[in-house]
Formats: C-alpha cells, sequence, structure tokens
C-alpha cells in the first residue's frame, strides 16, 4: 500500500512524457493495482536546456509564498479563527506557480476546493485571499464563499468549487461562451485525482472534445483521495490515459518540477487555444493530511518519512544554491520576506470587519424579484391578526 | 392578439428572443435535428444554425453545467432537458451550481440561465417519466421557478425568464402542449413572483398552477354554471419566489381553500400552501384547507392504475363541495353560540 501510494515521478525531474493517450496502451491488469513508473523520456535534456535562473527564482519566491501563507492559515485555523474546511495546497506549490505560469491574465482559471495557492498566483492580493478564510467583508468573496469558494472576475478565478467535479461542466461551459464569442481565451479547469472518477469527468471531456472547447483539464495527481489511494479508486491509475476514450490529447507530468510543469502547461494550453482541449495529470505529493484537522493516521510511517525528500520547497531552495543562481543567504531572505508577507495578510485579515448581518439578504437574486424571502428564522410569515368579530357571526 | 397553442407560443417566443437578443442560445437534446422531443424548437436549427441550437449528447449534468458556465461569461443559454424526471441527473449543477454561484461568490458573477423542462403523467410513460418534482428546485434559495398554464402566460413568463439574470427552472406540462389560448402580439414579460387570480369568487379558493390551475379554472367555470358557485382561482405561476400574499388575501375574502398540486402530497406544494393559509390566515378558516394531490406510488404503466392515481376534475368537485359541506357545518355553529 506504501509503494501504491506514493507517485512515482518525483525521481524524475524533467519533462516526462509527451505519450498521446491516443497511443497509449491499454491498461493491464498489473498496472491497476502498482502504479507504473513514467517513463524516462527521451526529451529529458529539455527541461534542463531550458533553466532560466530568473524564471527559476521567480519559482521560488511564489512556492515559498504559497507555502508560507498555508502555514500561516493552518496555524489560523487550528486557533480557530478560520472555520469550515481548510485544505492546503502543501506539497502542490510547485504544480501551482507552474500551471498558472502558462495563463495570459485573460484565461480562466475553474479550481476546486484546495485553492488558497491559485487565488494568489492569479494575482489575488494574499490580504484578500486570507480575509476570505476569515470571512471578512474584505475578502476575495466578501466572506461569503470561504476557503473552498474563492471567485474574482477581474483576475479571472471563476471560482474554488467544493463539490468534487462540479467545477467540470462549468468549465467546459466557459470554454464554450469563448467559442461562441469567437475569443482567443483558454479555460484551465484544475481537479484532483479522486475527481477522475465521477461522471461530470466523462461528460465533460466528452462535450469539450466533442466541440473543440478551449479548456485544459488538469488532475492533481497527489495519489491520495482523502485517505484512498488511486490504485484502490481507479481501474486506470494513470489518470492521464482516460483522455483517449475522447480522443484528447494528454501528457502526465512530474508536478514537482515546476519547469516541466510550465513546459506541459504551455502545451496544453496552446492545443487548447486551437481548439484542441487537453487533459493534464501532474503527479504531485501532498504533505499532509486531507484538510487541516485530518492527522493522515492512515499513512504509514515510512511513507511519511520518504515524505520530506519529495518537499518542492526545500528541492528548489537547494537546487538554487547548488547551482549558483542563488547564495544560501539570498533564499534565506526571500523565506523571511515571504513569511512576513503571509504574517501581513493574517493581519490585514484579523482587522478587516465582520460583515452586517443587514448585508444577509443582499445576494438572494441578481435581477430582484417580488416576494423575495428575507425572513429571519425566528420571525413569522405573517403578523397574527384576529378575524373580525363581525364576520365570524355573519 | 392570436390564437395559439401553449406549443406554439413557447416556440415563438424563443424565435422572437433569438432575434432580439445574440446571446440567446439553446442547448438540449435532440432539440436541432429531431426538432424537439415535443416540438418546440421545430424549425430553429434551420433559421439560426448549429452555433445558436446546440444538440447535446445525453449528459444532462455535462450540458446543464455547460450552460451555467456559458451564462457566467454572460451569454443566456436556455436548455431543454427533455422531461423534468432527467432533471435528477443535473441535479448537482442546478442545486449546488446554478442556484448557489451568485450568492456564494457574493454577488460577483450572475447566471442568467433558463431550464425548460415538462412535467407530465397522464401518458402512461410509467414511474420514472411521470413525475412532478418541481418541489425540488422550488426548495432552493437563489432559483426561480415558474409554472405557466395557459399560452399566453407561457409567452409572458418565457420572456421574463429570458431576461432575467439569475437561474430559472421554467416547467411546461405534457398535457399543456395542445390547449390553445389567446395571446398579446406585443412583449410583455409576466412579472416572477406574482400569482394571478385567474377568477375571482367568493364562496371559496381553488390554487393551482400548471395543469392543475388549467383544471382549477374549468372546474369553477362548471360549478358557476351547473351550482351557481363562485370560485376564485389564484394560478401560482411562480413557485419561487411564492406570492404568498395573494393567496392569503383570498383565502381572508373566501374563508376556505383546496390546493391542486400534480406532485406527491407529502411534503408537497400543497403542503407549503396549507401552512402559508396556517400562517396568515388562520383565524379567517371555516374549514380545513384540502390537499387534492397524486396518490402516493411509483406511477403505474396500467392505464387504469394511472388514471386512478392521478388528480381529476371530479377528485377537485368532490374536494370543493366536501370543504364547503365543512364551512355550512361551521357556519351552523357559530350561528347557533352566537343567536
Amino acid at each position: 500500500m506504501t509503494d501504491n501510494a506514493l507517485p512515482t515521478a518525483k525521481t524524475t525531474t524533467a519533462k516526462t512524457t509527451t505519450a498521446k493517450t491516443t497511443t497509449a496502451k491499454s491498461t493491464t491488469k498489473k498496472a491497476a493495482t502498482k502504479r507504473t513508473p513514467v517513463k524516462k523520456a527521451a526529451t529529458a535534456k529539455v527541461a534542463t536546456a531550458k533553466v532560466d535562473g530568473a524564471q527559476l527564482v521567480k519559482f521560488y519566491r511564489d512556492m515559498v509564498l504559497i507555502r508560507r501563507f498555508e502555514e500561516r492559515a493552518a496555524r489560523a485555523y487550528t486557533e480557530a479563527l478560520i472555520g469550515g474546511y481548510c485544505h492546503l495546497n502543501l506539497g502542490e506549490e510547485a504544480a501551482v506557480v507552474g500551471l498558472m505560469g502558462a495563463l495570459r491574465d485573460t484565461d480562466y482559471l475553474f479550481t476546486n476546493y484546495r485553492e488558497h495557492g491559485y487565488a494568489i498566483m492569479r494575482g489575488i492580493d494574499p490580504n484578500r485571499t486570507m480575509a476570505e478564510l476569515y470571512g471578512r467583508v474584505d475578502g476575495v468573496s466578501k466572506g461569503w464563499g470561504g476557503s473552498m469558494h474563492m471567485f474574482d472576475m477581474s483576475h479571472r478565478l471563476l471560482g474554488g468549487y467544493g463539490i468534487v467535479g462540479g467545477q467540470l461542466p462549468l468549465a467546459t461551459g466557459a470554454a464554450l461562451a469563448i467559442q461562441y464569442r469567437g475569443l482567443d481565451e483558454v479555460v484551465m479547469c484544475t481537479m484532483g485525482d479522486g475527481t477522475a472518477n465521477i461522471g461530470a469527468f466523462h461528460e465533460s471531456l466528452n462535450i469539450a472534445a466533442l466541440w473543440g472547447l478551449p479548456v485544459v483539464f488538469v488532475v492533481i495527481n497527489n495519489g491520495l483521495g482523502m485517505g484512498t489511494t488511486v490504485a484502490k479508486a481507479s481501474a486506470e491509475p494513470e489518470i492521464y490515459k482516460r483522455a483517449s476514450a475522447y480522443a484528447m490529447a494528454a501528457e502526465r507530468v512530474d508536478g514537482l518540477d515546476p519547469l516541466a510543469v510550465l513546459d506541459a502547461a504551455q502545451r496544453a494550453v496552446a492545443s487548447a487555444r486551437a481548439g484542441k482541449p487537453f487533459l493534464l495529470e501532474v503527479l504531485s505529493e501532498r504533505l499532509r493530511g486531507h484538510s487541516v484537522v485530518d492527522p493522515a493516521k492512515y499513512r504509514s510511517a515510512e511513507e511519511v518519512a520518504h515524505l520530506a525528500q519529495f518537499d518542492p520547497v526545500p528541492n528548489l531552495a537547494a537546487r538554487l544554491v547548488k547551482e549558483r543562481i542563488l547564495t544560501a543567504a539570498e533564499v534565506h531572505k526571500i523565506d523571511e520576506e515571504q513569511a512576513a508577507r503571509a504574517d501581513a495578510a493574517d493581519a490585514f485579515a484579523q482587522a478587516s470587519a465582520q460583515p452586517d448581518v443587514s448585508t444577509l439578504f443582499d445576494y438572494n437574486y441578481a435581477t430582484p424579484v417580488a416576494n423575495d424571502s428575507r425572513r429571519l428564522p425566528g420571525e413569522a410569515l405573517f403578523a397574527t391578526v384576529a378575524r373580525p368579530t363581525a364576520e365570524v357571526t355573519r | 392578439m392570436t390564437m395559439k397553442t401553449y406549443r406554439q407560443a413557447l416556440h415563438d417566443t424563443l424565435r422572437a428572443e433569438m432575434l432580439r437578443d445574440e446571446n440567446v442560445f439553446l442547448m438540449g437534446e435532440e432539440i436541432g435535428v429531431f426538432e424537439g422531443s415535443y416540438k418546440i424548437t421545430a424549425g430553429l436549427l434551420a433559421e439560426f444554425g448549429e452555433k445558436r441550437v446546440k444538440d447535446t449528447p445525453i449528459a444532462e449534468e455535462g450540458f446543464t453545467g455547460a450552460a451555467i458556465g456559458a451564462a457566467m461569461l454572460g451569454l443566456r443559454p436556455v436548455v431543454e432537458i427533455m422531461t423534468i424526471n432527467f432533471s435528477l441527473l443535473a441535479l448537482d449543477q442546478i442545486v449546488n451550481h446554478a442556484a448557489k454561484i451568485y450568492g456564494m461568490f457574493g454577488g460577483q458573477a450572475k447566471v442568467p440561465l433558463v431550464i425548460r423542462t415538462p412535467g407530465g403523467g397522464g401518458q402512461q410513460l410509467g414511474a420514472t417519466h411521470s413525475q412532478n418534482i418541481e418541489l425540488y428546485y422550488a426548495f432552493v434559495p437563489g432559483m426561480k421557478v415558474v409554472a405557466p398554464s395557459t399560452p399566453a402566460d407561457a409567452k409572458a413568463l418565457l420572456l421574463a425568464a429570458i431576461r432575467d439574470d439569475d437561474p430559472v427552472l421554467f416547467l411546461e406540462n405534457l398535457a399543456l402542449y395542445n390547449t390553445k389560448g389567446e395571446v398579446p402580439d406585443e412583449d410583455r414579460p409576466a412579472e416572477i413572483g406574482r400569482a394571478k387570480i385567474a377568477r375571482e369568487g367568493h364562496d371559496l379558493t381553488l390554487i393551482g398552477y400548471s395543469r392543475m390551475a388549467y383544471i382549477a379554472k374549468n372546474v369553477a367555470e362548471t360549478l358557476a354554471e351547473s351550482e351557481g358557485l363562485d370560485i376564485e382561482v389564484i394560478d401560482l405561476m411562480s413557485l419561487r419566489p411564492l406570492d404568498r400574499e395573494t393567496i392569503i388575501n383570498s383565502v381572508k375574502k373566501t374563508h376556505a381553500a383546496v390546493v391542486l398540486e400534480d406532485d406527491w402530497l407529502t411534503y408537497g406544494i400543497g403542503a407549503e400552501i396549507a401552512a402559508t393559509i396556517s400562517d396568515g390566515a388562520f383565524d379567517y378558516l371555516d374549514a380545513p384547507v384540502r390537499r387534492v394531490a397524486m396518490a402516493e406510488v411509483p406511477m403505474p404503466y396500467s392505464k387504469v392504475l394511472e388514471s386512478a392515481a392521478m388528480p381529476t376534475n371530479d377528485d377537485v368537485v368532490s374536494a370543493i363541495f366536501q370543504t364547503l359541506e365543512a364551512v355550512g357545518r361551521r357556519l351552523k355553529k357559530v350561528g347557533q353560540s352566537h343567536d
């Protein structure tokens, strides 16, 4: 179980595969029960050739910001300052920055409930992101959404969604609207590995491929759907191969290497922009439980002990120093700056006002409507009126 | 005014709205090449092309959700779900997404979506194809649910629904498609959230929507002729929001009410109406509120059993007589105690 639970791409640091699923072999019984290693592609040199110091430093800054933000959020959550559920991007930072780096400002993102890092990387102020976790008026969704439901039209984040798979039909429809208007925009729709097993996944990929919609479906495969391994949930654990059922192009990439993710995401986005939707599977790691409160006891001590070596943030720091792109002191300075940024976001959120109860019915409807209910729980629908006595004795 | 069928009124309104606004487009199963299972969209593919009239795969969750996503970006999709039974496959997209998106994101995205779908029964289609489950949607904040009973109202409510910025479930009915009525030639959208006094009267309030409003009007006219009864008929028109005020005001006048519904009685729309009357006109009632509703069984295929399960004109007449009889008993008792 331990072996099966671990994503297999962690030993590769380069772009791993460009396999078109239309040529992918069908699943063997072995593949269904044990995760097959990602093929080391002959194109591995691409990633090393592409190393761009400035790009790596930017990735590192962003990844550390997400890391510190999530750690700060987890702290606030355990202090009961944040309510509801709180799913963190810890371990997913390289995937987040690589994916978001491939989008233009005019492109759209639909994502799921594990979304704080995506919101920040779409350009949303971490202060407003944190304020949403606190349920305050300055929150990105004005305190109506919380951790799972962030939305900002100006940054084209069209929602975090709490229902597994709920965002897929929506993203498909947004892509339909883009096609309808003849625009040059793309929709990216991210999801977890468990989502590949829900009906909306099949319906949406089929419709997207059928109609040639500009959408990239991204599966973040961290090996675990809550506590259930991919091997235990998916008959075809190599999720990118599902695309072959829709004659859709697909790739699987190492999600612990931000450059590899960026590279693959750029190809996927370019394909979608040309009217060919794409399925991108990003092999990632979940360093902690499903959400803050999950101690992840279903993972063995051995597995947990191995996790640290797959942590993309210190790995990238080590690489930056080793390749002499940054000094250890410079890396440390970035860490401190981003920790301060996360603390500032937390301070901003704490200082932000609570919503006024009088705003409870402000978003009942976009078009005002007669007889809209604005009743508080204890209020009567009608004042009790006695029938006039004259009428009773008629 | 032009005399036309409910079906024709829907067709003509869809066409006119597509001509008026390029953002209005249609999606659904078999609406294009096949021209619609009930032919509401006949001829529209030929006139507007595949971009505006999109035949979809059999994937209610997928295409209803896609319509919601397109609406979030400002298009105005009108989805046809072949019958309301199949809307269950899109329940997550309608309830968790269409109805939630405006409020859940703090008013940042509107969902100007119309879902047209017929309810029904009485066509020997069996248990899974004869349900009236509009209640599921009328229950949900964020949704608007309308249910016209005449060709004129079908036009007026469809105009309102398409021009509204919220998700609207537009309930049609298989038994109404061929009914005829005068339809205004000009565009006068109805006001969603308002019921209509379809017939004024003083003896009893008869409340219904969709097919049962049609039956209510017929029964009221028949009893006016045969019994000289003066029955007030309320056509709810809008199930969410619900126009409680109109119901209460009527019952305060008539002191008796019979509620007609094509759904099941337990927890049904009629239960909400009865509770409303209890809340707002309890002291004015001279008899318990009576409900006429579908028998609580999976609809049988057999014509005999199906007919027995569905409310008929006779059931309505009988409920009215029993209610008036109860009113008479009460009046007699009240009269004695106060004489």
